[in-house]
């Protein structure tokens, strides 16, 4: 399956992460808060006027930015499928 | 003395355990290596005394963020003589990351895992006894909100306490930077000890989002709780101000009075209007900061800030704010000194700095009082309210403008990712808290600022003694005078110049210190006001009174939380700027437009 950004992905989309391209800040503190390539996410919801998106990463729910969420890249479903 | 550093990630409930530990004895205080300040409290553990010390909470420990940084400088400096960790279980998968690197540096560990009750709840199993085994410390249980497992940890602590402190070897530095380690570390120790059910909701949590965090809802709502705390806060408060001022009068007139009926006039005068004054102004501020934080407790302990910063996020981003921030805008319409400290939720420096440049804008209630008595006197009861309904949209309008003009000055250069933590009861016991300890923090800071400053232009406007209070020949009146090439071309005439010097200390006194230099009060003075000033002139003041310098408790608390003289500099003059050229080009543009 083809990878996308996480920023395209509509609310109740389940996704895997395939990588992060992000600078080495960013990197990091995703990573704290459970964002790893093969780890599988959800976008919960998407605020109005193309706010910040909601995503749930193993028991953590987070909000990201697009800019933010555009540097990480998923490809659709669940891992292994 | 030993010390011991409180070591977590946030939301993990750290300051909450801090609380029950210290009791609310805390004090904020300066370490070796760090520039900001932390919390630390003092308590009786077994037969010593021993130190408590709250550090921010951080995700990494080579993380790049201040608070990252601080956290690192800290240990570098001041190795402490244990650490004790503060994880959150339900999410111990990815909190583990952060123990394993503390336990490279070779320090004395306790391990505490938070909200023992919500992962219950989850079906979230641990078992302390194995992770014990394996990660070769002492773990334990808790809820350091409700007090369950505590007696057992603060036994391990007093037991850990009386090993000797390791000093940590240069070398270990270097070895933080092989993280390779830690993650298969992790996934031993999770699989050996943790059990988590596949599928984790909070239910609860899962529907209130649905009506909260709702595409067209979500907004309404937001703004009927903003609207809700703010009429709470002043619904209490208001009353309570009115009683502490009741207070302060009586005290004079029964006590103070009759006290220093025999000393001079000058020393009756700067010990009454201007130390006991200054006082009374300081405390003016208690209820209303105290009240401001209980409620500010229930909003970000509940989980409904980082709500409110998702719901207003895609506005604020593009101001270089986030919603936090837009929160603490709205509360500065009640009082801008609690909006300022409240700004501490901001973990980046920058945007909190941005946004403490803006909540000085916000109309706070006591600028209010002057328009509405300023409005009545210039403009007919149907044009009253829409005058004052135009200063609201200038003190946006200047909020905006501001944010926009530093935003670049004030970069946000940390990642923004924000938790949405699950809705929880917060405690009385943790509001409570709260508002003492911030209203001490207050008080210990700004009282003497406010104080001296109260003295300052009280002098001012009775020296030399010859001069009638407040009148032209006062040194007050003098420095109105040389004023005035600067406030004629605002139509501000030089008695309003010298209310805008009281206006300096406190937006409450304006009225009073015009009944002062009129020599009126009430009715006769509005219509003084109203037949010497046509209306152009009355919003230009508005005007000015609106941007300018809010009162010198703000003053205070910007350079309280900022530590920066060179920012608290910027505020002032920016303000002063931004309402000398509001005014001057309304007054001008009115004037030549023919009014």
């Amino acid at each position: 399956m083809p990878s996308i950004t996480l920023a395209t992905l509509q609310p109740g989309d389940i996704a895997t992460i395939v990588s992060i391209h992000a600078e080495e800040a960013l990197h990091q503190r995703l990573l704290a808060l459970g964002f790893r390539s093969g780890k599988q996410i959800e976008l919960v919801r998407r605020a109005a006027f193309s706010g910040p998106l909601q995503i749930r990463v193993g028991t953590t729910d987070v909000m990201l930015r697009h800019n933010e969420a555009s540097k990480i890249k998923v490809c659709k479903g669940v891992a292994g499928t | 003395m030993k010390r011991i550093a409180l070591l977590g990630m946030p939301n993990t409930g750290k300051s909450t355990l801090f609380n029950r530990m210290t009791g609310g004895a805390a004090r904020v205080g300066n370490w070796p290596g760090i520039t900001v300040e932390l919390l630390s409290g003092k308590i009786l553990l077994g037969a010593d005394m021993v130190e408590i010390i709250d550090l921010p909470g951080i995700y990494d420990l080579h993380g790049f963020s201040d608070d990252e940084q601080v956290v690192r400088h800290f240990l570098h400096d001041n190795v402490p003589d244990l650490a004790l960790v503060i994880l959150n279980t339900t999410q111990i998968e990815r909190q583990m990351s952060l123990l394993l690197q503390l336990k490279q540096l070779n320090m004395n560990l306790v391990v505490l895992l938070n909200m023992a009750d919500e992962a219950k709840k989850f079906g979230i199993s641990v078992d302390t006894a194995k992770m014990s085994a394996l990660l070769e410390m002492p773990i334990f249980l808790l809820s350091a909100k409700y007090g369950s497992g505590y007696t057992e940890a603060l036994q391990a602590i007093t037991k850990a306490l009386r090993y000797p402190t390791p000093g940590m070897a240069e070398q270990l530095r270097s070895q933080l930077e092989i993280d390779e380690h830690i993650e298969t570390e992790m996934a031993r120790v999770l699989k050996h000890s943790v059990q988590v059910p596949a599928q984790m909701s909070d239910n609860l949590t899962e529907k209130l989002d649905r009506a909260m965090l709702h595409p067209w809802l979500g907004l309404p709502i937001f703004f009927a709780v903003m609207y809700l705390l703010f009429q709470g806060i002043f619904f209490f408060g208001q009353p309570l101000q009115t009683g502490v001022a009741t207070f302060f009068t009586w005290l004079r007139e029964a006590m103070l009075v009759p006290l220093l009926g025999g000393a001079p006039q000058i020393v009756q005068g700067l010990l009454l209007d201007g130390i006991y004054n200054g006082v009374g102004t300081v405390a003016a501020f208690i209820p209303i900061i105290i009240l401001f934080f209980l409620f500010m407790a229930l909003v970000e302990d509940s989980g409904y800030l980082s709500r409110a910063a998702f719901l207003m996020d895609a506005l604020m981003a593009r101001l270089g704010l986030d919603g936090r921030g837009f929160v603490m805008m709205l509360m500065g319409f009640g009082c801008n000194v609690p909006a300022l400290m409240g700004t501490r939720v901001m973990r980046s420096r920058a945007m909190r700095l941005l946004t403490m440049l803006v909540i000085p804008f916000s109309l706070c209630s006591a600028r209010l009082q002057v328009f509405v008595f300023i409005a009545a006197a210039l403009f007919s009861p149907k044009a009253a309210p829409v005058v004052l309904f135009t200063l609201y949209l200038f003190s946006f309008a200047a909020a905006i403008l501001t944010a926009l003009i530093f935003k670049h000055r004030f970069k946000n250069n940390e990642p923004f990712v924000l938790e949405l933590p699950p809705y929880r009861f917060p405690t009385l016991r943790q509001m409570v808290l709260r508002g003492w300890l911030e209203v001490r923090h207050f008080l210990r800071r700004a009282t003497k600022f406010i104080v001296a400053g109260v003295v300052l232009v009280w002098l001012l406007t009775h020296l030399p003694q010859s001069a009638a209070p407040a009148s032209a020949d006062t040194l007050a009146g003098m420095i109105g005078g040389a004023l005035h090439p600067i406030f004629a071309p605002l139509g501000i005439n030089e008695q309003l110049t010298i209310a805008l010097i009281f206006g300096f200390v406190a937006k409450e006194i304006v009225i009073g210190a015009l009944a002062v230099i009129y020599g009126l009060s009430g009715d006769s003075l509005s219509s003084a006001i109203g037949q010497q000033l046509d209306w152009v002139q009355a919003y230009s003041f508005m005007l000015f009174t609106l941007l300018y310098t809010p009162c010198l408790a703000t003053i205070a608390t910007l350079q309280n939380e900022s530590k920066q003289l060179k920012f608290t500099a910027l505020s002032l003059g920016w303000s002063l700027a931004l309402a000398w050229l509001a005014s001057f080009a309304f007054y001008q543009a009115a004037r030549a437009l023919g009014y």
